[in-house]
């Protein structure tokens, strides 16, 4: 029977010994001793952006590579934005730019020059929540809470879109103009997922603000 | 992700001149599929031009009645408009069928066209497709493929195309206008868009390298009842099983187009002469020669019930 000392003493063998294998691969240049060290990577491409957070100017260089989500969460600490699924499935990363949600985690953040980009922290504090915010907390719409964020922006710009006449896959005639009613806001809110399930209460919540009856 | 340099464009002539100069450049417009493959490392482009800028986010009257929508477009703004809503219902339904409205925001017109299958294998970098890395074998054909293609698939390939915009576009008779890196300028019918996957499923287009789309056409407006039926595996947000978009006059006549099914929107103009004998006559022209699986075999009963309830709703 193998002693935790044992286990101890043969695990760090196992990563002393992987760790000098992939040293010796590394540090054998290729054409022989005598020849030069290989150049380090170049590192990554970076660029300039400059948008507007929550009302505040905002300037970064970013690797070419950083979502939105990721200048706001990483590089701004506005970590209300969730990372879920980080492949546009989830919309726990929902934000609103230019009045419009979308997916932070599918779009470049050195796309957004000049644009005005709101988070959760953006809509309300916990001293002054947006009506949508008070809401989720009145009818309970959360259970985890972590998709709430995505949730909440997602339903303030789903309010705008059904107001700005922008149809949906139930709006039964195209041409009159979409109502708030409880199959339009299911329809609409179907890109945020919450694995808790707590679905019927976020549709009370959002028709609560709309001023209608589910 | 691969790491790559990153330019913002204001022109299409600006921005063929530097896929032209740029090895490994890729056109970025809403990005949310090229970035999601970006992730995967399917795409590995080594310069991104950000075309999501251009002046080409109009919808414009065309002096034969009909409407020339721009590349930029944005699948929320080419559904809401008015006169799309009007006049080219099958368009609107068709587009708040696809994907969320997070997503909608984003997509464009012309990214629309050009994203990728959703084929599980395509994105699986551990197995092979022929698609993702051209010679590598298909893990679709005896693999799990219940979503796959009935019609106009290979040996190579039975990927289906996702979108449920083109559909539409198929059966309005659809053109994507383009320009290349020496400011040429064609128009490509939708019909002639798409290549069949054949022993080369990684071409998927008959762009050239570096052309870039700048409009959509619409022919002028048919009339008719406009109807787009997507069978999926839930209610919303959801890729199409099968799907069939409808344009039926009162005569019974009319247009049908498939999604879901091959690697194209599918259409078969003759079939649509077998309108007034029903759904199974033309549901039979439509998939001659269909070739099915043990898992999508369900697709041609599917399309021909879905087809006759479609045409059953427009005779209201």
């Amino acid at each position: 029977m193998q002693t935790p000392g044992d286990f101890d003493l043969s695990r760090r063998g196992v990563l002393v010994g992987g760790a000098a294998s992939v040293a010796a691969a590394t540090i054998v240049p290729a054409g022989g001793a005598d020849a030069a060290p290989a150049a380090t990577p170049a590192s990554p491409p970076t660029a300039k952006v400059r948008f507007d957070v929550n009302g505040t100017a905002r300037e970064l260089e970013l690797d070419t590579r950083t979502s939105l989500l990721d200048a706001l969460r990483e590089h701004l600490q506005l970590t209300g934005t969730k990372k879920g699924c980080d492949h546009g499935q989830c919309g726990a990363c929902t934000v609103i730019v230019d009045g419009r949600r979308i997916n932070s985690c599918l779009t470049l953040a050195v796309m957004h020059e000049g644009d005005r980009i709101t988070t959760i922290e953006g809509l309300g504090l916990p001293d002054k929540l947006h009506p949508m915010q008070a809401a989720f907390i009145e009818h309970d719409g959360y259970q985890c809470g972590y998709c709430t964020p995505g949730q909440i922006c997602s339903a303030v710009a789903v309010l705008d879109e059904i107001r700005a006449g922008v149809p949906s896959h139930v709006t039964a005639d195209l041409g009159a103009a979409p109502q708030i009613s409880a199959p339009e806001l299911r329809e609409r809110m179907s890109g945020n997922i919450c694995r808790c399930g707590a679905y019927s209460n976020i549709i009370d919540a959002i028709t609560d603000v709309a001023g209608a009856k589910a | 992700m691969r790491s790559f340099t990153y330019e913002r464009v204001e022109t299409p002539a600006a921005a063929t001149a530097a896929f032209a100069r740029t090895p490994g450049a890729r056109f970025i417009a809403g990005g949310t599929n090229l970035l999601d493959l970006m992730k995967l490392e399917i795409e590995t482009p080594a310069h991104l031009i950000d075309v999501s800028r251009l002046a080409l986010d109009k919808i414009e009257a065309t002096a034969e009645g009909g409407l020339r929508i721009g590349a930029m477009v944005r699948n929320t703004d080419l559904a809401s408009d008015a006169r799309v809503r009007k006049d080219y219902g099958l368009l609107s339904r068709a587009l708040v069928a696809g994907a969320s409205g997070q997503l909608r925001n984003k997509a464009t017109t012309a990214g629309n066209l050009l994203q990728r299958t959703r084929c599980p294998y395509f994105y699986d970098t551990n197995q092979p497709c022929n698609k993702r890395k051209a010679g590598s074998g298909c893990a679709a054909i005896g693999g799990f493929n219940r979503l796959h293609a009935v019609v106009g698939a290979s040996e190579a390939c039975i990927a289906t195309h996702p979108s449920d915009m083109a559909v539409a576009m198929r059966a309005l008779d659809a053109a994507v206008e383009t320009v290349d890196a020496a400011g040429k300028a064609r128009s490509i019918r939708l019909a002639d868009f798409y290549r069949a996957p054949g022993t080369t499923p990684h071409l998927e287009t008959v762009l050239a390298p570096g052309e870039l789309i700048t409009a959509v056409t619409l022919p002028k407006p048919v009339g008719g009842t406009h109807i787009y039926h997507k069978v999926r595996d839930r209610a919303s947000y959801a890729f199409a099983l099968i799907s069939v978009g409808a344009i039926v006059q009162p005569d019974g006549t009319g247009r049908i187009a498939l999604g879901g099914v091959g690697y194209k929107p599918w259409r078969v103009e003759a079939a649509e002469a077998d309108l007034p004998r029903g759904a199974k006559a033309v549901a039979a022209g439509l998939l001659a020669g269909a070739k099915t699986t043990h898992e999508n075999a369900y697709k041609l009963p599917l399309v021909e019930r879905t087809l006759a309830g479609v045409l059953a709703q427009a005779k209201g």
